[in-house]
């Protein structure tokens, strides 16, 4: 059974056709990355998948049921989540109430009940609290626990994304760009978490990756995109040495 | 400085931190719980009216401050409370069941409003809400048989567990107190739950919220909901309060005087709705004094510097002229916003939280400790 498929899938601005007839499927369990040069479509796929553009045409599935007409809330509540390339964190709070957000799709209790912060609204922030701590601990996250993310750096702000999407205990998780701004060391880091997310917490994911050697380094498959069509699909061996993403890349 | 040693969730999620907050906190209830024999009956009257605008200021903090939609249209709410107070109560309906229907009544228009603000964001739907007052009030004044028009409605002396509670009682502020105090401690619940945090996710970045699985629309619609309810609330407190309503009192001027509560107060933080009251109550009284006794001043300072007795009279009249015209008190109000807003943006409250992070770190205190960030790029294209 494949994690997520994609038929097909379409979308045109006006005559601008950003992604074009792209169909292609996620097995459980592997790291799926899309490359491509800019404007290639990378972004657009995730955005449709989340909901925030409409496919023109084509379809989507994930664990065989369709999810096209799925708003784009219900879209986490199944259990996607995903990262923004320029980073859409809650600027004005702390990094816990960013990450204890990502669990809002696990919460259960009614307005009335918060209103008067019932003992099991209690257990319930308990609870939540507990799961957010898990994911502090998986990405290093101590030391900001308290602090407001308009005043940390961009390297940590990364991993705060990626923190809370884990926190919404996805099935599947999309990574747009997750080493974009992050220098050598914290790429490295963001390499192993990538690695860790699929053999331990067991999380299909699909990134969306300009740096080919993390790239090479964590994808099972790759796909290359140029002008919103699928140029090549396979191992990042044979992604990279396929003529037409060469072509592509250099201009050849 | 205190350091707080954290050994439990709870600790994070209990609303005094330490014992400190319960110490302050007790004594500010205490003092005013011997307010009502200490204070004339004027400041009393006043600090009645903190009550009513702290419980609107939540209110608006709510949609505003957390929720991220800003509202010029609280009037409209304000009025359709103390409407719907003032008429069950001529229909003999007890004031338990036309406090809770006024806040009610005024959630469920909340909501009706907060549906086309899905589509509207920043200026339209300020633009939009202020139609929306102008539609209540123009509604009431129409409405003759329910409202009696311009003719306006009187409200009869609260009647609360069969003993009547005049509007200048011990009592009637109490039971405003008690209806702020609640309206905050509620607040403050939903604040520290998904509700409150889903609010706050919507304010700073709709598209991220979203793709956690917030339901944007529902959410949306309920905080216009809760904050139209409370504001309906403070509503029948408010006509109770004035004895008399009618129409030209719900104007775009009040909705004004709301915003600037949280705008001046701090829009970040629940204090800031109880500073921001305080200040635009005790400001009328100021802004009557200055009217008064300002061109007399005026005119003794010509004196003093030596223009003839006439000069002075002259000078004295046309600053009582200025003084007196109308609208001045819209430009004070004006400058007001706009100097907070330049200087002080994070109101009297963030004021508050500098002079006391002053003294924790005397004599350390950095001024940039309270600078705005640079705020890094971020996307505008999903919103």
């Amino acid at each position: 059974m494949s994690c997520f498929r994609a038929e097909n899938l379409s979308l045109h601005f006006g005559g601008l056709k950003a992604v074009d007839a792209v169909s292609f499927a996620v097995e459980k369990g592997e790291i799926l990355s899309i490359i491509g040069p800019n404007g290639a479509g990378k972004s657009s796929i995730f955005n449709l998948i989340s909901r925030i553009y409409r496919p023109t045409t084509g379809k989507i599935f994930f664990e065989d049921r369709d999810i096209t007409e799925v708003p784009a809330y219900g879209i986490a509540r199944l259990g996607i989540a995903r990262t923004f390339q320029n980073i859409e964190l809650f600027e004005n709070a702390t990094v816990l109430s960013n990450l204890l957000v990502g669990r809002h799709r696990h919460s259960v209790t009614r307005l009335w009940q918060e209103l008067l912060f019932l003992p099991s609204v209690r257990r319930a922030e308990k609870e939540h609290r507990h799961r957010v701590e898990q994911v502090i601990e998986f990405l290093d996250l101590e030391p900001y626990r308290d602090k407001l993310i308009t005043g940390l750096p961009y390297g940590v702000r990364k991993v705060i994304e990626l923190a809370r999407a884990l926190c919404t205990e996805p099935k599947l998780i999309l990574l747009d760009e997750p080493s974009s701004g992050l220098n050598v060391e914290e790429t490295d880091d963001m390499s192993f978490w990538i690695r860790d997310m699929k053999s331990e917490l067991g999380i299909t994911v699909v990134m969306v990756e300009h740096d080919m050697s993390l790239v090479n380094r964590v994808s099972d498959r790759v796909i290359a995109l140029n002008y919103g069509r699928v140029l090549a699909m396979g191992t990042p061996d044979e992604v990279q040495r396929h003529p037409d993403v060469i072509a592509a890349y250099l201009g050849a | 400085m205190r350091f707080l040693f954290k050994t439990d969730y709870d600790d994070d999620i209990r609303l005094f931190p330490h014992s400190g907050y319960v110490f302050s906190y007790g004594t500010l209830l205490v003092l005013l719980a011997i307010a009502p024999f200490v204070l004339s009956s004027y400041l009393m009257s006043q600090l009645v009216f903190v009550c009513i605008y702290a419980t609107v200021g939540v209110a608006l903090l709510i949609l505003t401050g957390f929720t991220g939609q800003a509202s010029l249209g609280h009037a409209a709410f304000l009025a359709i409370g103390a409407y719907t107070a003032a008429y069950l109560q001529q229909l003999g309906v007890p004031f338990e069941i036309y406090f809770l229907a006024a806040g009610l009544l005024a959630g469920i228009v909340g909501a009706i409003v907060g549906f086309p603000a899905l589509r509207l964001q920043g200026i339209y739907l300020v633009i939009a809400t202020i139609s929306f007052a102008f539609i209540v009030e123009e509604i009431l004044a129409r409405w003759e048989s329910v409202t009696r028009g311009n003719e306006g409605m009187r409200v009869k002396t609260l009647q609360l567990f069969g003993a009547a509670v005049p509007r200048d009682s011990p009592a009637f502020f109490f039971v405003c107190l008690a209806v702020l105090i609640l309206t905050i401690v509620g607040t403050l619940n939903l604040l520290r739950s998904p509700t409150g945090r889903a609010f706050v996710a919507i304010r700073d970045s709709e598209t991220a919220a979203r793709s956690l699985g917030i339901n944007v629309s529902l959410y949306k619609v309920k905080s216009f909901a809760i904050s139209a309810g409370i504001t309906g609330l403070a509503g029948c407190l408010f006509a109770h309060k004035l004895s008399f309503i009618s129409p030209e009192m719900f104007t775009l001027q009040l909705s004004i005087e709301f915003i600037i509560v949280i705008l001046i107060g701090g829009t970040f933080s629940l204090h800031g709705a109880v500073l921001g009251a305080i200040f635009i109550v005790m400001i009328d009284p100021f802004l009557t004094y200055l009217k008064d006794d300002v061109p007399g001043m005026i005119g003794h300072l010509a004196a003093a510097f030596g223009a003839g007795s006439e000069r002075a009279g002259h000078i004295q009249d046309s600053v009582a002229a200025v003084a007196s015209a109308n609208g001045l008190k819209g430009a004070i109000y004006g400058i007001i916003i706009v100097l907070f807003v330049l200087f002080e943006p994070l109101g009297l409250y963030g004021r508050w939280l500098k002079i006391k992070l002053f003294f924790q770190l005397f004599p350390l205190y950095k001024r940039a400790t309270f600078k705005r960030q640079k705020l890094y790029v971020k996307s505008e294209r999903n919103r």
